[in-house]
């Protein structure tokens, strides 16, 4: 049987039992649509949640930043963790208590102001659309690779299968989904790691193999990796970063944007108690745990694999790296995956010296006394993961295993991303706002009209990222981080910020981090419309825009308190609100009931 | 009334303590031992590489696990003692 007749078995089966499941557990009422009843076992709420969490950005795209920065890149596995640390102790208790369907809905009533919901709507729909656009990228990989199309064609596919998924899922459908999407992912993800693991170290536990010895050469795997990429120009995987302040703040921004995004506050809104809400953090970061501590494994050594497929003297060498490195392989002689991923544009070679081999090396480093001329082999970072049984030779069944489990977190995610949109606008925008009396359906119906004006935007943009699947999403988190995640916390932590405050400190944050991103990476993500090249000497103080969410969060805190404190403070029942979201006592059902 | 007032103002004080230590955990192992004292602790070889390097791809995500399940833990116990349990 071909690869392209199992891929299509595996990804086939996964999707027939998804949809098995939003069949079986379809959404009737408004209530379920949003938050699945209220009736969730903290458990399997943190399997969820940990699906909802591991986008196409932790699943495709991480583990190849991680192979091609190393150390540098580790920003992404504690930001992304860290966040739940937060989350589970200065939000999801309270607004578990609080009560209500959507974050705007709490930015609303603490702030007792239309206006900080709507700001609050704005920052959400931003913020998720940025998102949306980042599992796009990864879910064209996903398609384009297994259907054997180009990547355009791959987002299309991708955007056309998400649009029926989320419409006519809604929660409770994506809670139960959800938890399937989750047990396939992570075998998707753990089962090639083992193997890779087993082959190079002997070790079957991809997070100890990492730290082992190399079986072949008889050296640490990480010293041996830091010495071949070494030999090619390249900086030490392990090497250290210079620019601590910029690691610092990009590690923050993914944190607070852990605990400022909606599709994933909206989570403990479904467990049935105040102290559920605590426990399913901690379980969504045990499930989330699993695949993040694999990940650095499957980067470093996906690393080593690519390198040694490309020079595959240098896989026994203990020292001599230099004379390894002056003999790669023949163009002609390239592997199965080379061929198959050329197909796909994700990679492409190009002879400049036409020797007839790959040299694939830093080429910012002189090698002219190699008789090399520019590095001729590029590889998209987003396709290493998918890539890795292959360039592994496993069997083809894992390469299938891979392809469903890709597009389940793509999906998962995106899922989740685009109900807490059509939420904050059918709920938050038309219902509380511009029209009260919109009757039930009609509120569905906006609700899923929206939905597909998100998935139309994210899809064009997808078409022409600004980043890499993991950093377009390392955005989104910026944005929410500087803009949401503030109110929030200072909502409950604060009684003194008041209405003004609030707003002005949502519009600060949320307005400095969108021109410093758009400035370096084109206004709207529209590309070739940056005003500054977007690189390191252009950012102000290093400060990268991937991490200047953190900076704006800095910056929404400083103008919520300065305004609060000359504007009168909020009046008593607010102050009464909060203390009874401080308070567990009498928490009631997840919504109104 | 007033009884539960001033109950909830111990309890929101205890809860703050709480958060602060655990944060300070949270701080430590993420931003200090994997990042700004990764240089003080390279001397700690780990499998080819040192502890920073360590602490940065696994050690702050098992801290971090450690320190939720703590709080959860915690906070049942204050939840109890202030008579909360549900």
């Amino acid at each position: 049987m071909s690869q392209f007749a199992i891929n299509l078995i595996f990804v086939g089966a996964s999707f027939a039992l998804y949809i098995g499941i939003a069949i079986w557990a379809r959404a009737g009422s408004t209530k379920d649509f949003y938050v699945a009843g209220g009736g969730v076992h903290p458990v399997t709420n943190g399997m969820a949640t940990a699906a909802d969490w591991m986008s196409a950005a932790s699943f495709i795209s991480m583990a190849g930043l991680l192979a091609s920065g190393g150390y540098a890149n580790s920003t992404f596995l504690m930001g992304w963790t860290g966040g739940y640390v937060i989350l589970a102790m200065l939000l999801a208790p309270y607004l578990r208590k609080f009560g209500k369907f959507t974050v705007p809905d709490f930015i609303g009533d603490r702030f007792y102001s239309s206006t900080a919901r709507l700001v609050a709507v704005v920052c959400l729909v931003v913020a998720s659309v940025t998102y949306v656009i980042g599992q796009m990228t990864g879910a064209g990989v996903a398609f384009s690779r297994f259907l054997e199309v180009s990547s355009t064609a791959g987002i299309w596919i991708a955007a056309a299968i998400v649009f029926l998924y989320a419409v006519f899922g809604g929660m409770k459908g994506i809670t139960y989904t959800q938890v399937a999407q989750y047990i396939v992912l992570i075998i998707a993800y753990t089962i090639p790691a083992v193997f890779i693991s087993l082959q190079l170290t002997n070790n079957p536990i991809p997070m100890f193999g990492m730290f082992s010895t190399h079986t072949e050469s008889g050296v640490p795997l990480l010293a041996k990796l830091d010495d071949v990429v070494n030999a090619l120009g390249f900086r030490d995987y392990t090497a250290d970063v210079d620019n601590k302040l910029n690691m610092v703040l990009f590690t923050l921004s993914l944190m607070v944007g852990t605990a400022g995004l909606p599709h994933v506050i909206i989570r403990f809104f479904t467990v049935p108690k105040v102290a559920d809400a605590r426990w399913s953090a901690g379980w969504a970061l045990v499930f989330i745990a699993l695949l993040y501590l694999t990940a650095p494994a499957v980067g470093s050594m996906a690393r080593l694999n690519l390198m040694t497929t490309i020079y595959p003297d240098m896989a026994g060498q203990v020292e001599n790296y230099e004379e390894a490195a002056t003999n790669p392989i023949a163009y002609e002689e390239r592997p199965e995956w080379v061929r198959t991923w050329e197909e796909t544009g994700l990679i492409t070679y190009e002879d400049l010296n036409n020797d007839g081999n790959i040299q694939f090396y830093n080429d910012a480093e002189d090698f002219s006394e190699r008789g090399w001329e520019g590095n001729e082999l590029t590889v998209n970072n987003d396709i290493l993961v998918l890539a890795n049984p292959e360039i592994a030779n496993l069997p083809s069944w894992v390469i299938g295993l891979i392809a469903a489990g890709g597009i389940a977190a793509a999906l998962s995610t995106a899922a989740g991303l685009l109900l807490a949109i059509s939420s904050a606008i059918s709920h938050d925008l038309i219902k509380n706002t511009i029209n009260p009396r919109i009757t039930e359906k009609g509120e569905m119906l906006a609700a899923r009209i929206s939905m597909a004006g998100a998935i139309l935007i994210a899809t064009y943009l997808g078409l022409n990222p600004p980043g890499f699947a993991a950093q377009t999403v390392a955005l989104a988190f910026g944005i929410a981080g500087a803009s949401l995640f503030p109110a929030l916390m200072m909502g409950i932590f604060s009684k003194r910020i008041n209405n003004v405050g609030a707003v002005a400190g949502m519009l600060a944050g949320l307005i400095c981090t969108l021109l410093y991103i758009f400035t370096y990476l084109g206004w709207l993500f529209i590309p070739g419309t940056n005003t500054l090249p977007n690189t390191v000497d252009n950012w102000i103080f290093g400060i990268s825009p991937l991490s200047f969410g953190a900076v704006g969060a800095i910056i929404n805190f400083i103008v919520a308190y300065g305004v609060s404190s000359v504007t009168a403070a909020p009046p008593q029942e607010i102050q009464d609100l909060v203390d009874s979201v401080r308070y567990p006592k009498g928490a009631g059902g997840a919504v109104d009931h | 009334m007033a009884e539960d007032k001033s109950n909830a103002a111990a309890y929101w004080k205890a809860n703050v303590r709480l958060i602060t230590g655990c944060l300070i955990l949270w701080a430590f192992v993420s931003y200090g031992c994997a990042i700004l004292f990764r240089p003080l602790l390279s001397g700690i070889p780990v499998g080819g590489t040192d502890l920073g390097f360590w602490f940065a791809q696994q050690g702050s995500i098992l801290t971090f696990i450690g320190i939720i399940f703590f709080y959860a833990w915690k906070m049942n116990q204050l939840d109890k003692k202030f008579g909360l349990g549900e």
